[in-house]
């Protein structure tokens, strides 16, 4: 392969897609709130209550919505027909299916983190903590849309995969999902922050290839 | 149509004992089939048959149950499927895979070429199935490959659609490209070889 051209053109044409309402921008974004919203209600608003919780409920929050939509991202390549194109390129599925997930994460995945803030303050996070914070759920939701990715490439091929997609991938989560909430609650410089970004570039390493492993599988 | 020119490869394409289970049942076994430049060969049978399967075994697509699919040209893939998004319009899917392709093809002229310049901006959703169908083969002119893998090119297609398919054909062939199409009804080019299955 001499130039990523091929792999510009699978970014851009991810990125039109989800824009497009393909994979949705604002589902994401309105499960992400809603669910986070929604436990004040339940575990009352007494404010030391919340904030003692508040950064764990932001990253369920963020592991449940990073799956609102991963079920289309494959789903629809391979119904069009796309996906058969891609199979027979040059360009290594694993780059493609890898330039889909990231597209994907950078249209719904990075309003999320954007979204922590202002969610973290009505639940009565501590201000100062949240915008540092970021950095981790940034890291965590990319790792999260690696591995739902992975789990959306197995269901691509099932009617109605969403179920599936959250049983194969939450069990995934978990490492992310523990070094994460140690990571807002030691705030930025503590060792768990690093312990994050090694479960992220884990996911980064071995994702793209068993992503497009299933996608043969499905395409075949 | 440099591709083509500077090398004459003995075979675009040559597949030996492929074989095919669906399930429990044997689709196909021991076929064999060789192209050659200027060659289309059309794969033929019920439905069912297993004509799309041995396209894509002949693609890559699907791994052979059995025997071997050598290629060693490029080819072109026109599916069942169009791999037309639904909010694609013509002019983005073919200006995304010529960015793949790195084709230089002046999209105005594939256009009108294929009949395509007044649903050029229109979303794949909105178009009719023939439309789809032009816009999936115009795909065909974007980079010149020498072999053409075609699973039934003329559906959806008016006459003057499969007139226009016909003579892509004829002109690949004579270009030193070669085909093979699975088709139901009569072959509107004149074929080189039959695979009955």
């Amino acid at each position: 392969m001499k130039t990523p051209s091929p792999l510009r053109a699978a970014f851009r044409q991810a990125l039109g897609e989800a824009w497009a309402g393909g994979a949705g921008v604002l589902l994401p974004i309105g499960f992400f709130a809603g669910a986070a919203m929604l436990v004040p209600f339940t575990v009352g608003s007494e404010a030391s209550q919340l904030s003692s919780i508040g950064t764990g409920i932001l990253w369920v929050a963020l592991a449940l919505a990073s799956l609102v939509s991963m079920e289309r991202v494959f789903q629809a390549d391979l119904e069009d027909g796309v996906l058969e194109l891609w199979a027979q390129e040059e360009t290594p599925l694993f780059l493609v299916a890898a330039a889909k997930i990231i597209a994907h994460w950078l249209v719904s995945g990075l309003p999320l983190v954007l979204l922590t803030p202002p969610i973290g303050i009505a639940l009565q996070v501590d201000p100062g903590a949240l915008v540092p914070a970021m950095l981790a759920y940034g890291l965590g939701g990319l790792a999260f849309f690696l591995w739902g990715g992975v789990a959306g490439a197995l269901a691509a091929s099932v009617a109605r995969g969403g179920l599936l997609i959250s049983l194969l991938a939450l069990p995934l989560f978990v490492p992310t999902a523990i070094f994460g909430a140690l990571a807002t609650l030691e705030g930025p410089g503590g060792p768990s922050l690093l312990f994050l970004a090694a479960t992220t570039l884990f996911a980064l390493s071995i994702a793209p290839f068993a992503a497009s492993a299933a996608l043969r599988l499905a395409v075949d | 149509m440099p591709e083509n020119a500077h090398m004459t490869p003995e075979f675009l394409i040559r597949a030996a004992g492929l074989g095919a289970i669906r399930g429990e049942r044997v689709l196909f076994s021991d076929l064999s089939l060789e192209v050659k430049v200027g060659e289309a060969l059309v794969l033929r049978g019920a439905n069912g048959a297993g004509k799309s399967t041995l396209l894509r075994m002949l693609g890559g697509l699907s791994r052979p149950d059995s025997g071997t699919v050598e290629r060693p040209v490029r080819h072109h893939w026109i599916g069942h499927r169009n791999g037309l998004k639904p909010h694609e319009t013509p002019r983005a899917h073919l200006t995304h895979w010529g960015r793949v392709w790195g084709s230089s093809a002046e999209m105005k002229e594939i256009a009108g070429q294929m009949g395509i310049e007044r649903p050029f901006d229109v979303a794949g959703r909105l178009l009719s199935a023939g439309q789809k169908r032009r816009t999936a083969i115009a795909r065909l002119l974007l980079a010149d490959r020498p072999l053409w893998l075609l699973d039934e090119p003329f559906s959806a297609l008016d006459t003057q659609g499969k007139a226009l398919v016909t003579g892509l054909i004829d002109q690949h062939r004579a270009s030193g490209g070669a085909v093979i199409a699975a088709l139901h009804g009569e072959a509107p080019f004149e074929a080189s070889g039959e695979v009955q299955l």
